[in-house]
């Protein structure tokens, strides 16, 4: 009936996964509790739940990034703490859980927390940055949403239901096959993984049509602001790089399951098969985290020089030659392999190009800086932390790309240190640099600064107090992944990297009381003009939080930087354009399309990692109608009036024209 | 569009477009706008099958990798029927002319040719997937099933791979007749009838590289 | 036991100890400084320079970045009267031309010393010594070493016997998951993979005693699978082959097997009649991988929580 699903699956005999299953459980039901108790229910349901409009859905990645954060960085506290005691210790954690901790802790930053944190922003602000309604497929976009949202859900109900993969972020066979991991660890990792990677190739697809067919009039591909141009990059990449995941995820899947040979070790399976196939999508992976991330750094620090972008062509071009080059570099995840010094050394040189474009982007950051008028806020302090930090983890990177040189560094703890130095440097100072940006865009009032800027120098100071010992073990030969050593050279900057986490810590908890002090004191923090950052791209034109449609007329784009053309062009005149004659717009209607679907995907990979065949069927059944009833509906948008259009639209403009009123009186005082 | 905001950006690149071309310029933009509902379609569902082609490169490039990693097991020349999958090829590649006929048939709401095609479609890719059915049960029997040896998991993997795909299309297929009997010609059922001919259309392409590779090649 | 000092390292040179179980008594090692910054043969000290010397190349041009957006960032503040404010200047042509050029010019003298020390240093490569190589066959096992001298007929587990001048051979598999077989004074790690044998070269150029280690992930057992390396003079090295052989269990596909069953933190001990045929029968599978855990579904396989010595 429940197939391997016993009650020995739930591990009433160790304290801390218990515990910790418990807490999230107790919280989960509390944040349940309420919402029912509220009655906020039927808001959340017909506001979020179902809500295709893009802005929504990229608030609601944001967020599964967000909280999918807590979770992963409290793995990484256990990491730090197990490896601080362990030194000729067996620490608190068992190997068979700290095996799990750290598998745990790659896949859930990798795939939700840096995925979501990036496709919520792109969803959020590409359709604004083109003079867009919404993306290409609205509904499509809130399954993407949901399927990400299950793949979260079936990593965590690992902790208290079996067991998670205890084989590291990427699954290498033969350990990870059933003669080596017979536990269902490696199953939850697959599922979990083959039901958010389709919805992220859905993404992909979407937003690929989306930068290349959907934007306002006058919109070519050279006024595109250079966060479109990387997104675009970012999802030509996801396209094709993740089907290769799947594909090779469905082989391991099959060796697993029945009993086929891909992988391993008898019947003439091919470990390096894998390893090859993986790092061809792992590699673009690290790209499709970072290009958006850099996408987010132009705009913020344009903006916050005042001044328009370096070198945009440069820029468009270095973002594509990385796109490229991204698929011709896999094999520096494994010189150690043997594959021989021509094949290394080509490989390492083309990594070492993909350097050059990356140099170009930094030194055009730089020369934006140039000349401007650099404010210092909470996201451009994340861009300078970018900027200082990524050229040493680049550093790094390019040194791990000597073959010679990673024949001694390679699994070290030096790589770890390298990998965390771009990923925390790069992707996640960038999706910080772009949650406060972008906040007040969302919900009408900014983050709180100070906090904000407090939060960003214990990122900064924790990264380096944390990751800067790990390059120096991992130069004395510590390798990654050890649970206990008895080296006593090793122990005290283990010692240090922990108080870094501590740190890292303070400033997870700062921003968690960033986001609380904001919303408690969002009257003061208000914006009323749609505009707070004196922007330069089209998301600023129109009021925060947007309308459901965006913008009330689309926008005419006739060059470069169009919003600030029209800024320039209302405080030389000191008046805003006439009021255009509004019609009556189509919205996308609502749909629980998306969340019905995961919810039967949730059921499916439970059924499918427990062998609960009957589930699985009813569950495949259960998705496949909800598409087909999805198809079958009448009403496929929904009509705003004009006159709604309109009065929303004049509100908007009143509030510029305030704004406007209120600059001229400064000026002339 | 023409009381539309005009926003009027500045040429901080020096890209020249305003100085050089304006007055083509904006010509071009009026003209162009939004793209049509039926493009942005299209367009999607084309940058999915680049998807699923790589997807199924990966299984090709697998295949190529254990082809001959039989474990002692049979080798490709012993167990193809090559006449098996010529009849397979032929079902396929009439079935994809028929379902370019039934999407003629459907622009042009004509029911007796939409339909007729239709069915004579699903008869040919039902056939398709009875043959391969057929020809996977065979080897199976002979001990010769996915579990032997690396190379036959991949060739499972890469024609089951299809075969599933051409399932899937079976499916989509009845779906669109059911849809197209209960709703009529609508835009939005033309749009995916168009997604689906798309996708038959794809699958023959994979198949005729399979053919080639697998069984071309295979029995040589 | 106690770190490794000096003072030990001497008596170590000096007491000539004709019996290897005293070398029991020298146990963890190294690791006081960094290893890989602190290499005692040929390659490592040549990986040393390269990683160096890339590291220098890299910083002419990456320390002066991050020097440039500091002295931007703080020279062009908001509050900065005197700093110029050119709200239009995007583009220059000549400033392009140098930020591709001065990136693509770096990468092309790194990409020059990469080719060439990518060839210099392949793992597979002999290293030109005046004697003749010394042959050892490595197994990594769940979860310990396995070390056989073919030309010897004598093996050893997790510790690993080396003759210092004398440039060592390698060939390496996995008798089930995959490793990496690393001695951070050395040099060059490599894979080690069921089916398949590496190839790697390494040559200790004086006496003395590393740690060595597995650098691959491999399961619970991963974080004991170090092994100690000693390297010691070639007359020594003589003598402990000779009191090596003929003690001791025999190395057989029996006792092969009972070795590959999962253990961890195995206490070295040596075989003094290895059977030189077993290697090339891992490698080409006539002997099967090794088992894993018995199929039981949940954690708590095996209990690997045994600790210290």
């Amino acid at each position: 009936m429940f197939g391997r699903l016993t009650w020995t699956a739930i591990p009433f005999d160790q304290p801390i996964p218990l515990a910790a299953g418990g807490v999230v459980g107790l919280v989960l039901a509390c944040v349940l509790g309420l919402i029912v108790v509220k009655g906020w229910l039927p808001y959340l349901w017909r506001e979020w739940i179902t809500s295709v409009d893009h802005k929504r859905v990229g608030i609601m990645y944001t967020v599964l990034a967000l909280v999918m954060l807590l979770r992963g960085f409290s793995d990484a506290i256990l990491m730090r703490s197990q490896q601080a005691l362990a030194f000729k210790a067996p620490g608190y954690l068992p190997p068979e859980h700290y095996d799990q901790v750290f598998s745990a802790h790659g896949t859930l930053m990798i795939f939700f927390v840096a995925m979501p944190f990036m496709i919520g922003m792109m969803n959020f602000v590409v359709p604004l940055q083109l003079g867009a309604r919404d993306v290409a497929f609205p509904t499509l976009n809130s399954v993407s949403f949901w399927l990400t949202a299950t793949g979260a859900l079936l990593v965590n109900i690992s902790l208290v239901v079996g067991e998670f993969s205890r084989t590291g972020w990427l699954p290498y066979p033969p350990l990870s096959e059933l003669t080596y991991s017979p536990g269902v660890g490696p199953d939850y990792y697959l599922w979990a993984l083959q039901i958010s990677g389709v919805g992220t190739l859905m993404t992909g697809v979407n937003f690929v049509t989306t930068v290349l067919k959907v934007h306002a009039p006058g919109m070519t591909y050279m006024r595109m602001p250079m966060f479109c141009w990387t997104t675009l990059a970012s999802s030509l990449l996801i396209v094709g790089a993740f089907p290769i995941l799947t594909a090779t995820l469905a082989m391991l899947i099959l060796d697993r399951y029945l009993d086929f040979h891909f992988f391993t070790n008898d019947g003439g399976g091919n470990v390096m098969m894998f390893m090859n196939l993986i790092w061809a999508w792992g590699h673009p992976e690290v790209y499709i985290l970072i290009l958006p991330a850099f996408g987010i750094f132009s705009e913020v620090v344009s903006t916050f020089s005042r001044k328009p972008l370096f070198g945009y062509r440069s820029m468009v071009m270095a973002t594509m030659v990385i796109f490229v080059l991204a698929f011709t570099v896999w094999l520096h995840h494994f010189f150690t392999m043997g594959a021989g010094a021509d094949v290394n050394a080509i490989f390492g040189i083309m990594s070492m190009i993909i350097a050059v474009p990356t140099g170009v982007k930094v030194f055009n950051w730089l020369f934006t800086m140039y000349g401007g008028r650099v404010v210092y806020s909470t996201p451009m302090l994340f861009a300078l932390g970018f900027m200082v930090t990524f050229v040493v983890g680049g550093m790094t990177g390019v040194l791990l790309a000597v073959p010679p040189a990673d024949f001694v560094l390679h699994n070290s703890l030096f790589l770890v240190a390298h990998f965390h130095n771009v990923v925390i440097g790069g992707v996640l100072f960038g999706a910080f640099a772009g949650y406060n940006y972008w906040f007040p865009k969302a919900f009408g009032f900014r983050l709180h600064e100070g906090l904000g800027k407090a939060s960003f120098w214990c990122w900064f100071v924790g990264f380096y107090v944390a990751f800067v010992p790990l390059y120096v073990v991992g130069l004395m030969g510590m390798t990654r992944r050890m649970q206990h050593y008895d080296v006593p050279a090793w122990h005290p900057w283990l010692l240090l990297a922990a108080v870094g986490a501590l740190i890292i810590l303070a400033g997870i908890l700062l921003m968690v009381a960033q986001l609380y002090v904001s919303i408690r004191q969002r009257v003061a923090l208000r914006d009323q003009s749609g505009d707070p950052w004196d922007g330069r791209s089209l998301e600023w034109a129109t009021s925060s939080p947007p309308p459901a449609f965006n913008f009330a007329v689309l926008p005419n784009i006739e060059g470069e930087e169009p919003y600030w053309g029209v800024k320039e062009c209302a405080r030389k005149q000191m008046h805003l354009d006439n009021e255009p004659r509004y019609e009556e717009v189509e919205v996308p209607r609502n749909s629980p399309t998306g969340f019905v679907c995961a919810f039967f995907a949730t059921f499916l990979g439970f059924a499918l990692i427990w062998h609960i065949w009957w589930l699985a069927a009813v569950s495949t059944l259960g998705a496949a109608a909800t598409f087909v009833a999805f198809a079958w509906r009448d009403r496929v948008e929904d009509i705003i009036s004009a006159e709604e259009v309109g009065r929303i639209d004049r509100a908007n403009r009143r509030a510029r024209m305030e704004a406007l009123t209120r600059m001229q009186t400064q000026a002339a005082e | 569009m023409s009381d539309a905001r005009t926003a009027t950006g500045i040429d901080p690149y020096q890209l020249g477009h305003q100085q050089r071309h304006k007055r083509q310029y904006n010509a071009e933009h009026a003209s162009r706008g939004l793209a049509s509902k039926r493009i942005i379609t299209g367009y999607g569902f084309w940058i999915f099958l680049l998807s699923d082609i790589i997807m199924f490169a990966a299984f090709f490039a697998t295949y190529a990798v254990l082809s001959s990693a039989t474990a002692g097991g049979p080798t490709g020349r012993q167990i193809f029927d090559i006449d098996n999958t010529a009849i397979e090829t032929s079902c396929l590649l009439a079935s994809s002319f028929t379902c370019g006929l039934a999407s003629i048939g459907a622009e042009r709401h004509r029911d007796s040719w939409f339909y007729g095609a239709m069915g004579i479609t699903f008869i040919l890719g039902a056939t398709f997937i009875g043959l391969e059915i057929h020809e996977f049960a065979g080897l199976v029997k002979q001990g010769a099933g996915p579990e032997r040896s690396a190379f036959l998991s991949a060739f499972f993997t890469l024609v089951g791979c299809h075969g599933l795909h051409v399932t899937v299309g079976l499916l989509w297929l009845l779906t669109m007749t059911a849809q197209v009997f209960a709703k009529g010609y609508r835009a939005d059922v033309l749009r995916r009838i168009l997604c689906f001919t798309l996708f038959w259309h794809a699958l023959d392409i994979v198949w005729v590289a399979l053919f080639t590779v697998v069984y071309l090649i295979g029995i040589t | 036991m106690n770190s490794f000092s000096l003072k030990d390292r001497r008596c170590f040179l000096a007491c000539r100890s004709h019996r290897w179980p005293i070398l029991a008594t020298f146990m963890p090692l190294a690791g006081c400084q960094p290893a890989v910054l602190d290499p005692q043969g040929p390659v490592g000290i040549a990986e040393r320079t390269i990683l160096l010397d890339s590291l220098a190349i890299m910083l002419t041009i990456v320390a002066p970045t991050i020097a440039a957006t500091l002295a931007f960032a703080w020279w062009f503040r908001a509050s900065n009267q005197r700093a110029r404010y050119l709200p239009h200047w995007a583009y220059s042509g000549r400033i392009e031309l140098v930020t591709w050029g001065i990136p693509l010019l770096t990468v092309m003298l790194l990409g020059g010393v990469t080719w060439v020390a990518s060839h210099d240093l392949d793992p597979a490569k002999p290293l030109t010594s005046k004697s003749p190589p010394l042959q050892i066959e490595a197994v990594s096992l769940d979860w310990k070493w396995l070390f056989i001298y073919p030309d010897q007929r004598v093996a050893s587990v997790n510790r690993l016997i080396l003759p210092a001048g004398v440039p060592v051979s390698f060939s390496l598999t996995s008798a089930s998951v995959m490793n990496t077989f690393f001695v951070p004074q050395l040099g060059s790690m490599i894979y080690t993979m069921n089916g398949m044998s590496s190839k790697l070269n390494l040559l200790a150029d004086r006496p003395g005693a590393f740690r060595g280690l597995s650098a691959h992930f491999s399961g619970d057992g991963f974080s004991d699978m170090h092994f100690e390396v000693h390297a010691m003079p070639a007359d020594q090295f003589e003598r402990w082959v000779n009191a090596t052989r003929n003690q001791g269990p025999k190395l057989d596909e029996a006792s092969y097997g009972s070795l590959e069953r999962p253990s961890s933190n195995v206490a070295p001990f040596t075989y003094g009649d290895a059977d030189p045929a077993i290697y090339d029968r891992i490698v080409t599978r006539q002997i099967a991988p090794a088992p894993g855990p018995p199929p039981v579904a949940g954690p708590s396989v095996i209990n690997l929580t045994r600790h210290g010595r």
